[in-house]
């Protein structure tokens, strides 16, 4: 044991009603239960199950909505094409690299935030709680202009700010080469969802028991040692929670991309290549297929999560 | 905690409010540069001027972005309000009553949740065109709740474990049926957690881009983020800049106010649902 938690029993865990025999009530609360969650269940599978298996359907096809005459039944042809494409593979990494370093530097960042805000003393606390909710609040698209305007280079500052920095200039175009787009859209990314992990992780930070703090303060642990053995690993499931979450969140990214590059030099993502495909294009066919691989890229993700990290997100999320 | 400790979570804190809020500082500023002074490679206008709110609000963009901003309320109130009563009957079922398929209804609900929404507006597009929903209110209504739903579940099941549920069986030992019992003794009770749960939806529901973009194409019913990635400007010489500044702006205004009035129970919301249970 290098950590230390408390034994599970201590915490405090709502049990639930001793097994009901099958009675007439058991029978009618049933009843109620599906009467009343039946509808939502019903809607959100209307609004999911069925357009994915009609995009499975679809993407069997070669479809152009321009020429309907022309539909043919290709089977897996288009997953074929789609997947010896480059096109393909460049929006698969751009994804994957927007993924990665935007939930490192959220987590990094979050938890610095999380700490400041568990800290605050009570005078500041509704003011920093009130500014960190403002990013989750405003529209991606709000924010991605923001950060657009920032770094363009006719309405910009950031250049005459920053032109002390080698390699930035009067006229550097942030958005005219890849690297530097793909940078300044992680900061939109990065500075809009830090405070939804912040505040999940802040939730984490509430549930470490004091008295193993105290205990290890008693003990003579350091801080960061402190941090190491007593905090994180008792907040572990609310990090894992935060980075599912923040991680297929990620994996979606669109509307920045839409609003600072249009997908232009190379910084399309995958999400981006299906719209393309689909509403600019009309190639239904190819669009579905594009949108049936993110869909089940998104499933394999959960998965990994789910098996290999153990997220328990039932009992996280408290199914008795 | 020494002086010097305090001082320097107080710094910690005062970072935090500018990191939240300088690119908003920032966007606010840059609605209120002239035309000629968008340019000006500075962080604030030259000169206050107004006429970037004129444009949009009573000149020549007035009719892109009223239009928009009226859809943006009504379609996102009224997906808001209809993923609301669903999930206060699916979270009052989950967090109270004893049925199988629970846990197949959250677990649909996470799997919603994190389906991609570029997935779902495919076959949407396609659908909702050969049965005229593209381009209608409905036709943005009914994929919101694919957003807001499986939140408001999780969200409102979280706090409806939270209610002193002794209370209904107290109604009920005084004769109530479950009916009665749930709608005057626990529908009081959860307003605050479907208020709250309302809230998020309804951020949820205001920031989406790509059903907005994709299922619309007039003002019909074409909602305020799709409205500002799609604006051009009067014409192709005219920069938009400083109208698409100005809309932001606008409709920061109400997400703002949500926050600033609400925030305690907002933070509760989002880290009930997602971390506790």
């Amino acid at each position: 044991m290098t950590t230390t938690t408390l034994p599970p029993g201590e915490r405090t865990e709502p049990k639930s009603a001793p097994p009901q025999e099958f009675t007439d009530r058991a029978r009618s609360e049933r009843r109620l239960g599906w009467l009343l969650a039946g509808p939502a269940f019903v809607v959100m599978l209307l609004v999911t199950a069925y357009p994915i298996a009609q995009a499975t359907y679809e993407s069997l096809f070669d479809f152009r909505l321009t020429d309907p005459a022309n539909r043919s039944f290709v089977g897996l042809g288009n997953y074929g094409v789609i997947l010896t494409d480059p096109l393909w593979w460049q929006s698969i990494w751009v994804t994957v690299f927007i993924t990665v370093v935007t939930v490192a530097v959220e987590l990094v960042l979050g938890f610095a935030l999380a700490l400041v805000m568990a800290k605050a003393l009570s005078a500041i606390r509704p003011v920093v709680r009130a500014a960190i909710l403002i990013p989750y609040a405003v529209i991606t698209v709000v924010s991605a202009f923001a950060w657009q305007f920032a770094f363009d280079i006719n309405s910009g500052f950031v250049n005459s700010w920053f032109a002390w920095l080698p390699g930035v200039s009067e006229n550097t175009d942030w958005f005219g080469d890849r690297w530097t787009a793909l940078f300044v859209i992680c900061i939109a990314e990065i500075w809009k969802t830090t405070p939804f992990i912040s505040l999940l992780l802040l939730a984490g930070l509430a549930q470490v028991p004091e008295v193993l703090q105290e205990a290890a303060k008693v003990d003579g642990a350091s801080w960061w040692q402190r941090m190491r053995k007593v905090t994180i690993p008792n907040m572990k499931a609310a990090i894992m929670v935060a980075l599912l979450f923040r991680t297929l969140d990620a994996f979606r990214v669109f509307d920045s991309i839409f609003v600072m590059t249009g997908g232009a030099n190379g910084t399309e993502s995958v999400s981006f290549l299906a719209y393309r495909q689909t509403i600019a294009r009309l190639e239904i066919g190819l669009g579905s297929a594009v949108s049936v691989l993110l869909f089940l890229v998104v499933v394999f993700i959960a998965f990994m999560f789910i098996k290999v990290f153990k997220v328990d997100l039932s009992q996280q999320r408290g199914d008795q | 905690m020494s002086r010097r400790e305090k001082n320097w979570w107080i710094v910690g804190g005062i970072v935090i409010v500018i990191y939240a809020l300088f690119p908003i500082a920032w966007i606010v500023s840059l609605s209120l540069k002239a035309a000629a002074d968008l340019n000006n490679g500075q962080f604030l206008p030259s000169d206050l001027s107004w006429e970037n709110y004129s444009l949009i609000l009573t000149g020549g963009a007035s009719d892109l972005f009223l239009p928009a901003l009226r859809n943006s309320f009504g379609i996102v109130l009224i997906a808001t309000a209809i993923s609301s009563v669903l999930s206060m009957f699916a979270a009052y079922a989950i967090a109270r009553l004893d049925f199988p398929g629970k846990k197949l209804i959250l677990s649909t609900a996470l799997a919603v949740a994190i389906f991609p929404v570029i997935s779902i507006v495919t076959p949407l597009f396609n659908l909702w065109r050969q049965i005229g929903l593209y381009d209608t209110w409905p036709g943005l209504i009914i994929p919101y709740l694919s957003l807001t739903l499986p939140i408001s579940i999780w969200t409102m099941s979280a706090f409806f474990r939270e209610i002193p549920w002794e209370m209904e069986q107290a109604a009920q030992v005084d004769g109530a049926t479950t009916w009665q019992a749930f709608r005057k003794v626990i529908v009081p009770l959860a307003a605050p957690g479907v208020f709250t749960t309302a809230i998020i939806a309804f951020f949820i529901a205001w920031n989406d881009f790509i059903y907005g973009i994709s299922l619309t194409s007039t003002s019909a019913a074409r909602p305020v983020p799709a409205a500002l990635g799609l604006f051009s400007g009067a014409s192709q010489f005219v920069e938009p800049t400083g109208a698409i500044a100005a809309a932001a702006v606008v409709v920061t205004i109400p997400v703002v106010v949500l926050v600033l009035i609400f925030q305690r129970r907002i933070v509760a919301g989002l880290t009930n649902g997602a971390v506790k249970g």
